[in-house]
C-alpha cells in the first residue's frame, strides 16, 4: 500500500520534496552556466602579443 | 544529546533550547552589526551629499568598505542564520543537529568580521565591498570574509542536517511547509554564494600573502559575483518566506496555491544566481551568449518568479482578508488591514518597495542594452538600496516585532513608536532608493566620493537635477539612518527593559502542534477548499506591470537618445 501511495505522488512533487537533490540543481545549474561558461569563454580571450 | 523544548504560550512555537540561544546570539550580532552599519551609512551619506561633503576622499572609501561589508555581509548573514534556525527546528518542531558544531559556526562568523573590521579601519583595506583585484587588502581582511563564510556554510549544513532530523523523526508529514521550503531555497542559494566566495577569495588571501604571483582581474570579478550577487539572492529568497510567514501570522493566511508558490522557489534555485552576470555586462572578457543568455533569458525566469511571489503574498492576504468579510469593493482587504501592526505594515512595504522599485529596476539594470544607460552609476545602490534594505532589512526589521515577545520572552517597549518605525524606516529608504536611481540615471558616478571632481583639469557640468538628486539622497539617508537607529533602540531597549513574558511550558521531547495558533497558521498547507477570488490583488499585479512596461520602454526611448545613429 505504502509504494501504491508513492507511485501515485506526482513527479513535480517528488522533485520538490528531494531536498538534496535541489541542492545539486540548485549549485549545478549556475556553477555549469554562470561559473564554467564563464570561465571558458575568459580562456577563449586571446592574449595580446 | 538531551534538550529540551520551550512552546511559546502566546504562538504555540516550540523552540529547541539549542536551536533557541542561537537564534537569540544570531539575532543579537546581526543586530550589533547593523549599528556599526548605520553609523557608516550616515557618514557615507553625509559625505556624498555635495553641500557637505564631510570626509576626505581617503576616509570615505574606508568607511564606504566598512558599510559595505558590516551590512550586506554581517547583519544579514547573521540574521539569516538564525532564519535558518527557526525555519528548520522552529518551524518543524524538531532539535537542531550538531548544535556544538553551530557554535563553531556562530563564533568563526563572530571572529571572521571582527578581523575584517580590523583590517579595514587600520586603513590597508579600503577596497570597498567588491575588492576588485589588482586592489589589494591587508591578508586578514580577506582572512575574516573567509571565516564568516566558513561558518555561515556551516550554518547552512546545520540547516540540512536538521531538515534529514526532522524528517526522521516525522515531526512533520507530507511536504515541507512552505516558509521552510523558502528558506532551503535561500539555503541552497547560500551553498553555490560561499562554494564561489571560497573558489576566489581563498586564492585571493594567497595572493595577498605573497604566495601567488597574481590574479586574473577579469575572472576575479566573474568568480567574485557568484558570492557578491548571489548573496543577495540568498536575501531575496529569506525575505519572501518571511513575507509567507508573516501573511500566515497576522492573517492565518495560506499560500494561495502552494505548488505555483513552490514552482516560483524552484525557478529560484535554479536560475535567481545567474542574475550575477548582468555586473559583468560591460566587461570585454565575456561573450555576448554569455551575458545575453545568463541575464536577458535566463534571468527572466527568476524575475517571474518574484513576480508570482509578489501576488500569491498579498493574494493570500486578500483571500484571508475575504473570508472574515472583507468583501465590499477591491480593496476593502487591504485598507481593514492592521496597518496600525508593525510586523505587518513593514511586511507589506517591503513586498511593495521591493516589487516596485526593486524588481523593476533590476530588470532594467539586467537588459545588456539600457543597462548601459546607468552601468557602474549611482542608480546601482539606489537599486540594492531597494532590494537588500527596502526588501531585505525591512522584512528582517518586521519579523523582529513577532519574534522579540515570542523567542526573547520581552514585550515590546513604546509601542507608538514601533508603529510609527516601519512607515519612517521603508517610506525614507524607498524614496531614497529613487533619488539614488534618478542621480545614476544623470550619470553621477556609483562610488567616487566627489561628484563634482573639484580640482580636476576638466570640469563636467552637471544638470541642476543631479545636485538636486543629491541633495534629496543625503535628506531621505539621514532620516533612514533615524529610521533604523529607532529600530535599534526599540529591539535593544525592549530586550533590557520590555516586560518580562510567560516563557512557556518546558517538555523533555517535542508536543504536537496546538491548533489556531500562530505555529499551525505558519506551517499549514492549503486545502482544496481555500480557494478564493482575489480581484483587488490582480488589480495590483496589473499595476505593477503597467508600470514595469511603461518604465521599460521608457528606457529603450530615452536610450535612443543618448546613443545617436545616423
Amino acid at each position: 500500500m505504502a509504494e501504491n501511495d508513492d507511485d501515485d505522488v506526482p513527479f513535480m512533487q517528488k522533485l520538490l520534496d528531494n531536498n538534496f537533490l535541489l541542492l545539486f540543481l540548485g549549485v549545478a545549474s549556475p556553477g555549469l552556466l554562470y561559473i564554467l561558461w564563464g570561465i571558458i569563454d575568459i580562456m577563449n580571450v586571446p592574449l595580446a602579443k | 544529546m538531551a534538550t529540551t523544548y520551550r512552546t511559546c504560550p502566546s504562538s504555540g512555537l516550540q523552540f529547541e533550547n539549542n536551536a533557541e540561544k542561537l537564534m537569540r546570539w544570531h539575532a543579537v550580532a546581526g543586530v550589533l552589526w547593523l549599528l556599526v552599519g548605520g553609523i557608516t551609512a550616515l557618514l557615507v551619506i553625509l559625505t556624498r551629499w555635495p553641500a557637505i561633503k564631510l570626509l576626505p576622499a581617503d576616509e570615505f572609501y574606508l568607511i564606504l568598505t566598512a558599510h559595505g561589508i558590516d551590512m550586506i555581509i554581517l547583519w544579514i548573514l547573521h540574521f539569516e542564520m538564525a532564519v535558518l534556525f527557526f525555519a528548520s527546528s522552529t518551524l518543524l518542531r524538531c532539535r537542531l543537529a550538531t548544535p556544538k558544531l553551530a557554535w563553531l559556526g556562530f563564533w568563526l562568523m563572530v571572529i571572521g568580521g571582527i578581523v575584517c573590521n580590523v583590517a579595514i579601519f587600520q586603513g590597508g583595506s579600503s577596497v570597498m565591498f567588491t575588492s576588485y583585484v589588482p586592489m589589494q587588502a591587508a591578508p586578514h581582511f580577506y582572512l575574516g570574509i573567509i571565516l564568516v563564510a566558513v561558518g555561515a556554510l556551516i550554518g547552512t549544513g546545520i540547516f540540512f542536517a536538521t531538515l534529514v532530523v526532522a524528517k526522521k523523526d516525522k515531526t512533520y508529514q507530507g511536504s515541507l511547509p512552505l516558509v521552510t521550503f523558502g528558506a532551503m531555497t535561500a539555503a541552497i542559494i547560500a551553498t553555490f554564494t560561499i562554494l564561489s566566495g571560497a573558489a576566489i577569495l581563498i586564492p585571493t588571501f594567497f595572493w595577498s600573502m605573497g604566495w601567488i604571483k597574481e590574479i586574473d582581474a577579469q575572472l576575479y570579478r566573474m568568480v567574485w559575483w557568484g558570492l557578491g550577487h548571489s548573496s543577495q539572492q540568498i536575501n531575496v529568497a529569506a525575505h519572501v518566506s518571511i513575507w509567507y510567514l508573516t501573511a500566515a501570522v497576522v492573517f492565518g493566511a495560506k499560500p494561495l496555491s502552494e505548488k505555483v508558490s513552490r514552482f516560483a522557489f524552484l525557478l529560484y534555485i535554479l536560475f535567481l544566481q545567474l542574475a550575477s552576470a548582468h555586473h559583468l555586462l560591460s566587461d570585454p572578457g565575456m561573450s555576448s551568449e554569455w551575458k545575453v543568455l545568463n541575464t536577458s533569458y535566463f534571468m527572466y525566469f527568476a524575475v517571474m518568479a518574484s513576480m508570482i511571489h509578489g501576488f500569491t503574498v498579498p493574494g493570500a492576504i486578500e483571500a484571508a482578508q475575504r473570508k472574515k468579510g472583507y468583501t465590499n469593493g477591491l480593496f476593502e482587504w487591504l485598507r481593514k488591514a492592521p496597518w496600525g501592526n508593525p510586523a505587518f505594515s513593514g511586511m507589506f512595504i517591503s513586498l511593495v518597495g521591493f516589487g516596485f522599485l526593486g524588481g523593476i529596476s533590476g530588470v532594467v539594470l539586467g537588459t545588456e542594452q539600457i543597462n548601459m544607460l546607468m552601468h557602474n552609476t549611482f542608480y546601482v545602490p539606489g537599486h540594492f538600496h531597494t532590494t537588500v534594505v527596502v526588501g531585505t532589512t525591512l522584512a528582517f526589521m518586521s519579523i523582529t516585532y513577532i519574534l522579540v515577545p515570542t523567542l526573547f520572552r520581552r514585550e515590546m517597549i513604546l509601542p507608538k513608536l514601533c508603529q510609527i518605525q516601519p512607515y519612517l524606516y521603508g517610506i525614507s529608504m524607498s524614496v531614497l532608493g529613487l533619488v539614488m536611481m534618478g542621480a545614476g540615471t544623470l550619470g553621477v558616478s556609483r562610488r567616487h566620493w566627489d561628484m563634482a571632481f573639484s580640482g580636476a583639469p576638466f570640469q563636467y557640468e552637471w544638470p541642476g537635477a543631479a545636485y538636486l538628486m543629491m541633495g534629496l539622497t543625503g535628506v531621505f539617508g539621514v532620516i533612514a539612518v533615524v529610521g533604523g537607529g529607532l529600530w535599534i533602540l526599540l529591539v535593544v531597549g525592549s530586550l533590557l527593559f520590555g516586560k518580562k513574558l510567560n516563557g512557556g511550558k518546558v517538555s523533555d521531547k517535542p508536543t504536537p502542534i496546538p491548533l489556531d495558533t500562530t505555529a499551525a497558521s505558519a506551517t499549514a498547507h492549503t486545502d482544496k477548499d481555500d480557494h478564493v477570488a482575489v480581484p483587488g490583488t490582480v488589480v495590483l499585479a496589473l499595476l505593477l506591470l503597467v508600470t514595469f512596461v511603461l518604465y521599460y520602454f521608457v528606457n529603450w526611448k530615452y536610450l535612443s537618445e543618448v546613443w545617436l545613429l545616423s
